[in-house]
């Protein structure tokens, strides 16, 4: 689905990512781990094409297309959403409208969807303003829901949201991806996931989001490289136990 | 010479300053006289179109009261309501004496050579008022139009809400189509006596060399309320006006907005002055104004005289293009324990914004007409659905013009 080739990206005049090679199949979530400023969010910014990410080597792919110099809303019209850290508040743009804006079926049910993410009040109130962090997270799944999206990068979905609100951003983030599960309707699930899941980037710093959804590899960005590849879980422990001070040998 | 004043004398009129001259002599005092037509469908359908831009509809559906002023005649007025008046001003003195002590006690016609035009020859304007205890249901609208070229439309309007009445007034002023240049002198003087409302929501959709010059003046008494709306989006010459409000009785309140878009070639100097003079009265002054290309100086004066008055001023800019957006947003505190506090910005879209939008497949373009839009959205009270929606469709149609 996403296939990144040899990326170097400069910030500023200083190189933040040295030379990413990542692919993620179809139907699978990647985590990326890393500590802060290996350069995750740049990654993730650069995949959607944000100003200010100078590509200076190497090239993005998705499905097919090479997409490294491309405007950012062609890559969103193509099928990659992303949901942001610390998105910028629109002032007197009511978040209904933000939604019904990103609405990529134009039967989807703003509605529904803001009760299914506990957002009903936030729906007439300005994009962002004065939102809480976890409020900021669910409203970006929210968009991200109603733009249905294939390949779905997620910058640290977790920070910021509290315990109740934990489960539900997960099963969203599920439900997003087409993982959930749902009781048996005649086809078996596996059929069901292989069909409609979609391919995602989460990006996580604590780790905490992988109790609830399912990643299928682990990576590790380190110093603007990726140097570890292993299942996610196993990958969390590590630094849990070690934090990244492994990565510097692994680097070197 | 102060860098903003260089920049403003740059633009296309020879004023050296901040304050545009305007010649009394280029235009006409000899007005056109029309006949009163008694249903609004006799209007022609150019006049009608023009009207209904600024809030005007012919059809006076939700609309309690109608006073429509074709240069200088009154062609059409009505109060569907009872304990509501609406007529010509002239009419009003002949009808109550006591409405002498009313006409000039708020805006002194020395103030400047407008308001001596408006005292010496004037022509007409609105007497609006509500009788004790009544509210009106829906708005009455009054249009200000002028249809003859190069003429002085003169006008003095008096709006009086008795105690615990409401009165909500939807105020149009326009000029007819083939009318590129003319002059708009308003006086205008507000009584809000006490437990009484008034919600005033103006739009002016002037020829693009008409010039304006509002003078204004409100009273609000104990628990009286003002909220004002202003909304100029099109092409003016000169347009400049600094209304003041006293809120003299205990728990006043006022409120005004104004929503401001300058091409090139327009200037608008345009503030509000609110001056709390009683116990518990509040204010607040909200701009957003654009330009994409003209002059806008922004003001805002709120004058705090009692102990634990509350005001707050914003006022936020954005230049689209190169032109001047001069905010002066200003606190005068003058008793110990006044809560006063302004916050103003000028800048352009950031970046940011538009990509995020954009990373939802909104194009450059749509992502910033959106922000734009959002922008002017402020939330005005009072504004019925059906004018919303026009204010909206104007806002989008003034878009074209900015990118």
């Amino acid at each position: 689905m996403l296939q990144i080739e040899n990326l170097r990206v400069e910030v500023g005049e200083k190189e933040i990512l040295k030379d990413v090679n990542l692919e993620i199949p179809p139907g699978e979530t990647y985590v990326l781990f890393g500590p802060n400023g290996s350069g995750k969010t740049s990654l993730m910014m650069t995949i959607m094409g944000f100003s200010g990410y100078n590509v200076t080597g190497g090239r993005i792919i998705f499905k097919g297309q090479d997409i490294t110099h491309m405007p950012i809303h062609e890559r969103a019209t193509l099928g990659i959403g992303v949901s942001f850290q610390r998105p910028p508040t629109i002032h007197g743009l009511k978040t209904r409208s933000m939604v019904e804006l990103c609405r990529k079926n134009t039967g989807t049910d703003v509605d529904q969807l803001a009760a299914s993410l506990n957002l009903s009040e936030f729906l007439d109130r300005d994009v962002n303003e004065n939102f809480s962090g976890g409020e900021i997270k669910r409203c970006e799944l929210l968009q991200l829901m109603a733009q249905e999206p294939e390949m779905v990068l997620l910058d640290e979905p977790e920070s910021g949201v509290d315990l109740v609100n934990m489960r539900l951003v997960g099963e969203s983030i599920n439900r997003l991806l087409g993982r959930r599960l749902e009781p048996p309707k005649g086809e078996c699930h596996r059929n069901l996931i292989e069909k409609k899941a979609k391919s995602a980037l989460v990006i996580t710093h604590t780790g905490y989001i992988l109790d609830y959804i399912t990643a299928d590899k682990g990576q590790v960005l380190y110093d603007g490289v990726i140097c570890c590849r292993r299942n996610a879980r196993e990958i969390l422990k590590w630094i849990e136990e070690f934090g990244y001070k492994e990565c510097v040998q692994c680097t070197n | 010479m102060h860098k903003l004043d260089k920049k403003a004398a740059n633009t296309e009129t020879e004023a050296p300053t901040l304050d545009q001259d305007v010649d009394l002599n280029r235009y006409t005092d000899r007005l056109e006289e029309h006949s009163y037509i008694d249903d609004l469908a006799e209007l022609n359908t150019s006049d009608a179109e023009q009207m209904s831009r600024v809030g005007i509809d012919t059809v006076e559906k939700e609309r309690i009261g109608t006073f429509i002023q074709k240069d200088s005649s009154v062609l059409h007025c009505k109060a569907k309501q009872d304990g509501v008046e609406v007529m010509g001003i002239s009419r009003a003195v002949k009808k109550h004496d006591w409405l002498e002590k009313y006409l000039w006690k708020g805006v002194d016609p020395d103030t400047d050579k407008y308001t001596r035009q408006a005292k010496l020859k004037p022509t007409e304007g609105y007497f609006i008022r509500a009788l004790p205890g009544v509210k009106t249901e829906y708005p009455i609208q009054a249009c200000l139009y002028i249809a003859k070229k190069d003429s002085s439309q003169n006008v003095h309007n008096i709006v009086i809400a008795e105690e615990g009445s409401e009165l909500h007034i939807i105020t149009g002023c326009a000029t007819a189509p083939h009318v590129v240049s003319g002059l708009h002198i308003g006086v205008s003087e507000f009584y809000i006596k006490k437990g009484a409302k008034v919600t005033f929501t103006m739009i002016h959709n002037w020829g693009e060399e008409v010039a304006v010059r509002p003078r204004t003046v409100a009273y609000v008494e104990e628990e009286g309320v003002l909220v004002s709306n202003y909304i100029s989006l099109k092409h003016v010459r000169t347009l400049q006006m600094y209304p003041t409000t006293y809120l003299n009785g205990k728990g006043a309140v006022a409120r005004f907005s104004s929503v401001l878009v300058a091409p090139t070639g327009s200037h608008l100097d345009i503030g509000s002055r609110i001056v709390l003079n009683a116990p518990e009265t509040r204010a607040e002054i909200i701009s957003r104004a654009i330009t994409t290309g003209g002059v806008i100086i922004a003001r805002g004066n709120l004058v705090g005289k009692y102990p634990g008055i509350k005001a707050h001023l914003e006022c936020k800019g954005l230049i689209l293009s190169d032109g001047l957006m001069h905010a002066v947003p200003e606190l005068e505190g003058h008793v110990a324990g006044v809560e006063m506090s302004h916050e103003a910005a000028v800048g352009k879209i950031a970046r940011e914004e538009i990509e995020y939008l954009m990373a939802r497949g909104l194009d450059e373009e749509t992502a910033i007409s959106t922000i734009v839009r959002g922008f002017l959205n402020v939330d005005i009270e009072g504004l019925p659905p059906s004018l919303k929606k026009e204010l909206d469709a104007a806002i989008a149609e003034s878009e074209k013009d900015m990118f």
